[in-house]
């Protein structure tokens, strides 16, 4: 028996995922890692991995896998129809196959399996960051995935009572960042009054925000600056753009604010079409 | 130095100038800060990525405070030597702009020592920044949509090394075998803040 996933399907984008490539940011290297980290996380928890093993990141559900031995899997983020085991781990035999439907709130699903996704890392994970190029390619139908030997302990837990990614309208805490004032002075207000739609040009390097431009007072160039996600960075078109996993080391354009760092796992299950608000933090 | 907020897990901290960046990043890598994980040199600012299940960002917030930059950037990290073939499409334009020969590009080019100040752009890419008087080379009008793995460039007060195929604004005066970006290494960059480098005609 071959300890193995074959991708039958990817859906829109499959990609491996862990905790990314932290502390090399002075290289140029991005963290990267999983867009929704809490959930990726308990996938793993669920199975009894390491929380930083590579699980699968599926955008949209459609991912597709065939077990090549007795597997132990879970699903979080996300809920897509056809998973058996989401919140829950879940026997998958030598030769059944999981299909993820399209979920009906949230972006990403996280399907973490017993022993971990054993690709190749480098340097130092097996995340793949769409923004360096760095990290294994997007999964393609056929790819055979080798999983790792099981090493912790199994939890006794059946089921994690974790909500599902909220759909609709989503308000998350916004902190100071280094130039709001850059901008004009009621340019913070716009940004916390208003109803920010997530528009379809977004992926896992950021989120594109459409609402009333937010107005800059200085003008000029600012010299390019290192940035991590949740960052609200805001280009001359004066519609911000919130920084995901991908996130670029550093960048040129003034960064107005923050999302709080334990809100940026739900920008990570936006879809194209929901509102997110800001609330400031007092 | 200011330090300026940069939302729950980061403080981005502004100098006066890139050799305060260099001394800075020099003094913070020598001595790291309890609780700060990433160190991120930039040309006017250092960003302090902090896990804050170790510290807080007032106390890592009073330890920059505290920190005070090295002054020498020369007695710092380690040497490269860059092997450079200078006939970079651009030269000829460098030149004008300088009001000099291509030949006095090259002199000056090899005549000086770097220092690569930050990474950024893509992994591996180091900004170097020259000792003495520093250049000014503005970036080409329309960036390029595919600059080669290797080619030594200009733009602004930087000189640098494309780490692999990618489109690109700076101008092209030479190119190296060298890659300055491989996996198979360890480091894998080996233009890394604090490192010194030489340019030097190949044969």
């Amino acid at each position: 028996m071959n300890r193995c996933l074959t991708v039958l399907s990817t859906g829109p984008l499959t990609t491996v995922q862990d905790a990314g490539r932290p502390g090399q940011g002075a290289l140029g290297i991005g963290r990267s890692g999983a867009c929704d980290r809490a959930a990726a996380a308990l996938a793993n928890r669920l199975v009894g991995n390491d929380p930083d093993a590579a699980v699968l990141e599926a955008t949209l559900g459609g991912l597709a896998l065939r077990a090549g031995a007795d597997l132990l899997v879970a699903t979080t983020g996300a809920r897509c129809p056809g998973s058996p085991a989401h919140n829950a781990p879940h026997r998958l035999a030598a030769g059944a196959e999981l299909r993820l439907g399209l979920p009906a709130t949230g972006l990403r699903t996280y399907l973490a399996v017993r022993g971990g996704i054993a690709v190749e890392p480098v340097l130092g994970s097996r995340a793949t960051d769409l923004l360096s190029g760095l990290g294994p390619p997007a999964l393609s139908a056929g790819d055979v995935l080798p999983v790792g030997e099981a090493t912790g302990p199994l939890p006794g837990v059946d089921l994690a009572p974790v909500p599902d990614p909220a759909g609709g309208e989503v308000t998350v805490r916004l902190l100071p960042g280094p130039r709001a004032d850059w901008f004009a002075e009621d340019a913070a207000a716009v940004l916390t009054g208003t109803g920010w739609t997530v528009t379809g040009e977004s992926n896992r390097i950021g989120l594109r925000l459409d609402g009333p431009p937010l107005e800059r007072v200085r003008t000029g160039e600012l010299a390019s600056e290192g940035m991590v996600r949740g960052a609200l960075q805001v280009p001359p078109s004066g519609l911000p753009v919130l920084f995901l996993a991908d996130a670029p080391v550093t960048g040129g354009y003034p960064v107005i604010g923050y999302v709080d760092d334990a809100d940026v796992d739900r920008c990570g299950q936006l879809c194209p079409g929901q509102t997110v608000r800001f609330r400031g933090a007092g | 130095m200011r330090v300026l907020p940069s939302g729950s897990s980061a403080l981005l901290v502004e100098v006066d100038d890139l050799d305060e960046v260099l001394g800075l990043y020099a003094a913070l890598t020598e001595e790291p800060i309890d609780g700060v994980v990433d160190v991120v040199p930039a040309a006017r600012t250092v960003l302090l990525v902090v896990d804050r299940a170790r510290t807080t960002l007032g106390a890592v917030a009073q330890a920059v405070r505290e920190t005070r930059p090295r002054p020498d950037r020369a007695g710092h990290g380690d040497r490269v030597e860059l092997p450079v073939v200078y006939d970079g499409a651009d030269l000829a334009d460098v030149a004008d702009h300088l009001g000099v020969e291509p030949e006095e590009v090259v002199r000056r080019h090899t005549g000086t020592e770097w220092t690569v100040a930050f990474c950024g752009f893509a992994p591996g890419f180091g900004y170097c920044t020259p000792d003495g008087e520093p250049w000014h080379v503005p970036r080409r009008e329309s960036p390029r949509t595919r600059v080669p793995a290797g080619a030594v460039a200009l733009a602004g007060e930087f000189a640098g090394v494309y780490p692999r195929e990618s489109p690109g604004g700076w101008q092209l005066i030479g190119r190296t075998d060298v890659a300055v970006f491989d996996l198979a290494r360890e480091p894998a960059a080996l233009l890394r803040p604090g490192v010194r480098v030489r340019f030097v005609e190949a044969g």
